[in-house]
């Protein structure tokens, strides 16, 4: 029992300490990429970067606005660090490094994730102002129609494996990463991924370009800086889940513990997000859900038909 | 979706490339001759003040943030009795260093000049004052211009031109 506290412990420690330190690394590698050097002031590397943000966050007036809805405005900004730390309990980090291991495990992923788009809708709803209830309307459809072939392109995994369970969908990549076999898959994952933690290129709900801040115009201090830690936690989390379904989770040679393993190709992905940041501009609300239901949807129906049908030829 | 994948892969190729940044406060960017900085009043060869006190460049202050009052020494030689530049105000538009026709007010490459108060950054004749013929060495607008003393008009000496009526010029 003092084990399963330590792995609590353990993953909520390195979550939350991952998630403040991509405020550095986002920083650090888009300046990189736009021939800067990024912050390099405070502390060795500019690392301090963190502490005086997390600081500047905390002294910052934490404001309601008079006109916003004062309960769930405050209640909003829990909702996505909640959800998605949620979803961490069913990630395995290593053969016995994981919190809880369901039998559901990436339908819980699933679930949880949506319940992520509650604290943008919540959240845009009851700042009662028309641009953060804009970037909520958005998101919230953003999120759904992304949710459909998110769930529909991991189902060719779940056929491939034969569980739900994320410990066994890692040991059935032991022969194969699911990579190979599922290269469709992943890809229209990863859009999905992008697309649910609303990252760049699909940052549509909170567009600043257009809507100020979207969904969160109107929040300050903390509760601001709960939107921005959920937002690289979620960045985190699809990360670990493409490593997990597709990349063979904690899977590597001998010579390095698992959960280092586990680490770095997250770190890789993190990475990706953060180019994905650097190189893409933002499509147009309805470019992107074209092509979200006329492109991906099909395409990942078509993946899990093809996949299923393989699976029951090879069966036979 | 290649043309996504290229420009993915050539911004993370700017990894690799040179910084653009300068590392301010221990490397200063440079500065060109001309850039347009802080205000100085220029000193001719000989060591006198260029400036004639002629209100030219308070005329051309966009933002009027000059203020001056000429006077006369003994030979008639006119001076400002004061000058002053509030740096709060100026936009660094070089405009008074145009209309100067003595070349006395200049702008120089510097703008390190940040303080902690308003009333700080109003300089009086004696800060703007350098020991210095900035932009042009050698000028001295009295041996170009030439000058009347006591008993001789300009162009009157043996071998002066007479001044150029300046109203015969006009179309």
């Amino acid at each position: 029992m003092t084990n399963f506290w330590w792995i609590i412990g353990g993953v909520l420690f390195a979550l939350l300490n991952t998630a403040a330190g991509l405020i550095w690394v986002e920083r650090r590698m888009l300046a990189l990429w736009q021939d800067r050097y990024g912050p390099n002031r405070a502390g060795p590397f500019g690392l301090l970067v963190v502490l005086a943000d997390t600081l500047k966050l905390f002294f910052k007036e934490d404001w309601i606005p008079p006109f916003a809805d004062k309960i769930v405005f405050v209640f909003a900004p829990g909702v996505v660090m909640l959800s998605v730390l949620m979803s961490f309990v069913v990630m395995p980090f290593g053969p016995h490094v994981i919190v809880a291991d369901l039998n559901i495990g990436l339908l819980f992923f699933l679930a949880m994730s949506s319940l992520g788009v509650y604290s943008v809708v919540l959240g845009g709803w009851a700042s009662n102002n028309k641009y953060a209830l804009l970037g909520a309307m958005r998101g919230a459809s953003q999120m759904i129609s992304y949710e459909v072939f998110m769930g529909l392109a991991l189902m060719g995994v779940v056929v491939l494996s034969g569980s739900f369970n994320l410990r066994e969908i890692v040991e059935a990549q032991r022969t194969m990463w699911f990579i190979v076999p599922q290269f469709l898959g992943f890809l229209i994952f990863l859009v999905a991924g992008v697309a649910e933690t609303h990252r760049l290129p699909f940052d549509i709900p909170e567009a600043e370009s257009e809507l100020v801040a979207g969904f969160h115009s109107e929040y300050s201090g903390m509760k601001f800086g709960m939107f921005f830690i959920g937002e690289y936690l979620g960045i985190t989390l699809i990360s670990g889940m493409l490593v997990t379904l597709y990349f063979g989770g904690w899977l590597g040679p001998a010579f390095l513990p698992p959960v280092i393993w586990f680490a770095i190709k997250t770190f890789c992905f993190i990475l990706l997000f953060i180019l994905f940041r650097a190189s893409m501009p933002r499509p147009r609300y309805d470019q992107l859900m074209e092509y979200g239901w006329k492109v991906l949807f099909p395409l990942s129906i078509l993946n899990l038909l093809v996949t299923a049908a393989i699976k029951l030829w090879l069966n036979n | 979706m290649f043309s996504l994948v290229r420009s993915m892969w050539l911004i993370f190729l700017h990894m690799f490339h040179k910084r653009e940044t300068y590392q301010y406060p221990e490397q200063k960017a440079p500065l060109p001759a001309r850039w347009r900085g802080r205000i100085a009043l220029t000193r001719d060869p000989d060591g006198g003040e260029r400036c004639v006190g002629c209100y030219l460049c308070a005329a051309a202050c966009p933002v009027d943030c000059i203020s001056l009052q000429s006077t006369e020494d003994e030979s008639g030689r006119r001076y400002p009795e004061f000058f002053r530049i509030n740096f709060s105000r100026c936009i660094f538009c070089g405009f008074c260093e145009e209309a100067c026709p003595t070349y006395a007010i200049q702008l120089l490459p510097d703008f390190e000049m940040a303080e902690y108060s308003r009333q700080q950054l109003v300089y009086e004749k004696e800060d703007l004052l350098i020991n210095s013929e900035g932009k042009y060495p050698g000028y001295n607008y009295y041996k170009v211009a030439g000058m009347a003393i006591q008993g001789k008009n300009k162009g009157d000496a043996r071998n002066e031109e007479p001044p150029v009526d300046v109203k015969s010029l006009l179309p």
